[in-house]
């Protein structure tokens, strides 16, 4: 270890333009696993990861894509105000070489303020297919600082941009850093000399599928169809695999319960039927739905489709006082709120972004959707659950509309503000990457989550419902569950899964099957005991309300950071549930009256 | 034929050169960084539902605006 006394350490700040590909230099760099997107506004934080070669150790810092150091939106004040404070060794700023000529304004802006600089043309590979060819020679010695062209997707580049980056950080300084009077011209003249385009053969043919996806007669259409067929997919294609597990773990409970023979019933009951049951029953229910869904969804993401949405929907988010961006936010919302409410900083508009972070919670994330197919099936069998769970989607994102309009009414009146978004071009996916990542990424999540939420979940519920506690809670409730067109006992399943909403289901059946539980639901099936204790009407009231309450835990706390106030976190805690509650009270009235 | 108008009555496929911008300071600011300055050649490829967002080639990249922002962007049209 004699060779630690000449290890250096370099720290280097990401900076680029939006969706140029730095989370993807980031990963190939480092060998994180930073989401990434084929659109802009994918990184709304910084990461940090560590490379080593040789004896230079790098920390790199991804931060958010900027189109400026100005600040505009959020997210952009998190790349600006890490650039500033935090000084790095090297800056890197990270280009397109398809669109060089405006990725070239941000590092013309960091060249005039930071000394230690490297630029690297990313995407290369890309721009060769549509007929743009880089000269890194030239483009360096109008910049004044050393250029690299990669192809981070590929691999391509990379040992040379860390080569450079080490000899920039540990270089002499700049006798003084360039100006440009006007950055804009600088940027045009510098491209026209260092960029070689040929007719890009298939712009043609490009332009024509940008058409037809945002026509108003196939764009709408297709994207209906769209999320029609990831639900259905999900619906039906976690059918199997869920119960495959399922009996999977039932088989392991026979298994532990011989082991612990022996042991006083209520070690057995806390472990066996608390803990493992809790744990297993999540991970049943949640991990099929999520390796379906995620990759379906990343599959849409990487190719590009998501801005075309925006685009789409815009007019419609206009109408309710937001912007297109925000369904990019609700989008995100269907895998998991607490991300849909980071995910808000793309906004620009302070205003339309508390909108928007207030209202997310209502389109149903991940951990939503089992319960919804789960009723779905069990009570709309004609309709198949497909049906019912795009249905309650929809529903959803038509309430995160409506809410959000009222609020951009009253509330949060605003002059509507400017509507500016870039439309990158499709980009092939990799789809062996997708499929290993995000298949990889969620058994690793939902595993943390039985681990760290429903094991002691499951803990805590077994000795509740073993001393009575929760019949007496669930009694108590009941007037007020009723009065929802619920009872106690779903309320109180829903009070009980605030740390996490995937612990709706495990927990109901154990409030339903009452003292003992789980050893009795075990032999009958959850449907069963789900079927016995509801009618319809109860159903629909359940899923309504699963739609729309209270945000999970994770989300508050993501909503207190982002929004840094009790009282707008209190907002986002009451305005669903208010929401919720009135659509059940008045679904129970229809039902009274029919 | 040179005509002049205001972006947002750029027809899809038609092109030209941006002669003034005025507007509210953010988003004149915003197209500043996309290089969308007076003397920039711009195009509109194509727009949405109702026209009311359009899709505008600008220095290499394509940028979503809607048409009620941009009317304040003088272009002189040269097909």
């Amino acid at each position: 270890m004699d060779d630690r006394i000449d290890l250096h350490k370099i720290t280097v700040h990401l900076a680029g333009n939006p969706n140029v590909g730095k989370s993807t230099l980031f990963n190939a760099l480092t060998g994180m696993h930073q989401h990434t997107g084929n659109w802009p506004g994918k990184t709304v934080g910084t990461a940090v990861g560590e490379v080593r070669r040789g004896n230079t150790v790098y920390t790199l810092v991804d931060l958010p894509g900027t189109y400026s150091l100005e600040g505009r939106s959020t997210e952009e004040q998190v790349a600006a105000r890490c650039l500033e404070e935090e000084k790095a060794d090297c800056v890197l700023v990270v280009c397109d070489a398809s669109c060089l000529e405006r990725s070239l304004g941000l590092a013309l802006q960091v060249l005039q303020r930071y000394d230690k600089v490297v630029v690297c043309v990313n995407l290369v590979d890309e721009a060769r297919r549509r007929g743009v060819e880089i000269d890194a020679k030239r483009l360096a010695f109008h910049l004044g600082t050393p250029v690299v062209l990669t192809a981070a997707g590929r691999g391509e580049g990379l040992d040379a941009l860390l080569t450079q980056l080490r000899r920039t950080a540990l270089g002499p300084e700049k006798q003084s850093l360039p100006t440009w009077k006007d950055p804009v011209a600088a940027a045009e003249s510098i491209t026209a000399d260092s960029v070689i385009r040929q007719q890009d053969p298939l712009e043609a043919f490009r332009l024509k599928i940008d058409k037809l996806l945002v026509s108003r007669r196939f764009g709408l259409g297709l994207m209906a169809l769209l999320l029609l067929a990831i639900v259905w997919l999900t619906v039906w294609g976690a059918n199997y695999p869920s119960m495959l597990l399922e009996r999977f773990f039932e088989w392991g409970y026979t298994v532990l319960s011989g082991w612990f023979g022996t042991a006083p019933w209520w070690l057995r009951g806390v472990l066996l039927d608390g803990l493992y049951a809790t744990c297993t029953r999540v991970i049943a229910v949640m991990l099929p739905p999520m390796a379906i869904f995620f990759p379906l969804f990343t599959f849409l993401e990487d190719v590009g489709y998501l801005p075309r949405m925006a685009f789409l929907m815009d007019p419609c988010m206009a109408r309710c006082g937001g912007c297109g961006k925000q369904a990019l936010t609700l989008c995100m919302g269907l895998g998991c709120n607490a991300v849909g409410v980071m995910g808000c900083r793309i906004i620009d508009s302070p205003r339309e972004r508390l909108a928007a972070i207030l209202t997310n919670t209502m389109v149903p994330c991940n951990g939503r959707f089992p319960t919804l197919i789960l009723l779905g099936s069990l009570f709309f069998p004609e309709a198949g659950a497909a049906l019912v769970v795009a249905a309650c989607v929809a529903l959803g994102a038509v309430g995160a509309m409506a809410a959000s309009g009222v609020l951009s009414k009253t509330f949060l009146r605003s002059a509507p503000s400017a509507f500016v978004m870039e439309m990158p071009p499709f980009r092939r996916p990799r789809l062996g990457k997708i499929l290993v990542r995000s298949v990889l990424d969620r058994t690793l999540f939902v595993a943390g989550r039985a681990i760290t939420v429903a094991a002691p979940a499951g803990v805590v519920l077994w000795i509740l419902a073993n001393t009575g506690v929760l019949t007496a809670l669930s009694n108590i409730l009941d007037p007020v569950g009723i009065l929802l067109g619920m009872n106690g006992c779903i309320l109180l399943a829903f009070i009980f899964s605030l740390p996490a909403n995937e612990l709706l289901i495990p927990v109901l059946l154990m409030a339903l099957t009452g003292v003992g539980s789980l050893a009795a639901a075990e032999s009958v099936s959850s449907t069963a005991v789900l079927g016995s204790a509801m009618n319809r009407q109860m159903a629909v009231c359940c899923m309504v309300f699963t739609l729309f309450h209270w945000p999970c835990s994770t989300t508050l706390m993501t909503i207190y950071r982002e929004t840094g106030s009790m009282k707008k976190t209190a907002a986002a805690f009451a305005l669903p549930t208010a929401f919720g509650c009135i659509l059940c009270m008045l679904i129970r009235l229809a039902c009274y009256w029919i | 034929m040179v005509v002049m108008c205001g972006l947002d009555a750029l027809r899809p496929g038609c092109g030209g050169v941006v002669l003034h911008i005025q507007g509210n300071g953010g988003l004149v600011n915003r197209l500043k960084d996309f290089g969308l300055v007076p003397g920039t050649r711009v195009r509109c490829l194509y727009t949405g539902p109702g026209g009311k967002v359009r899709a505008i080639a600008c220095r290499g990249s394509v940028i979503a605006l809607r048409t009620g922002d941009i009317r304040e962007i003088q272009v002189r049209c040269d097909g």
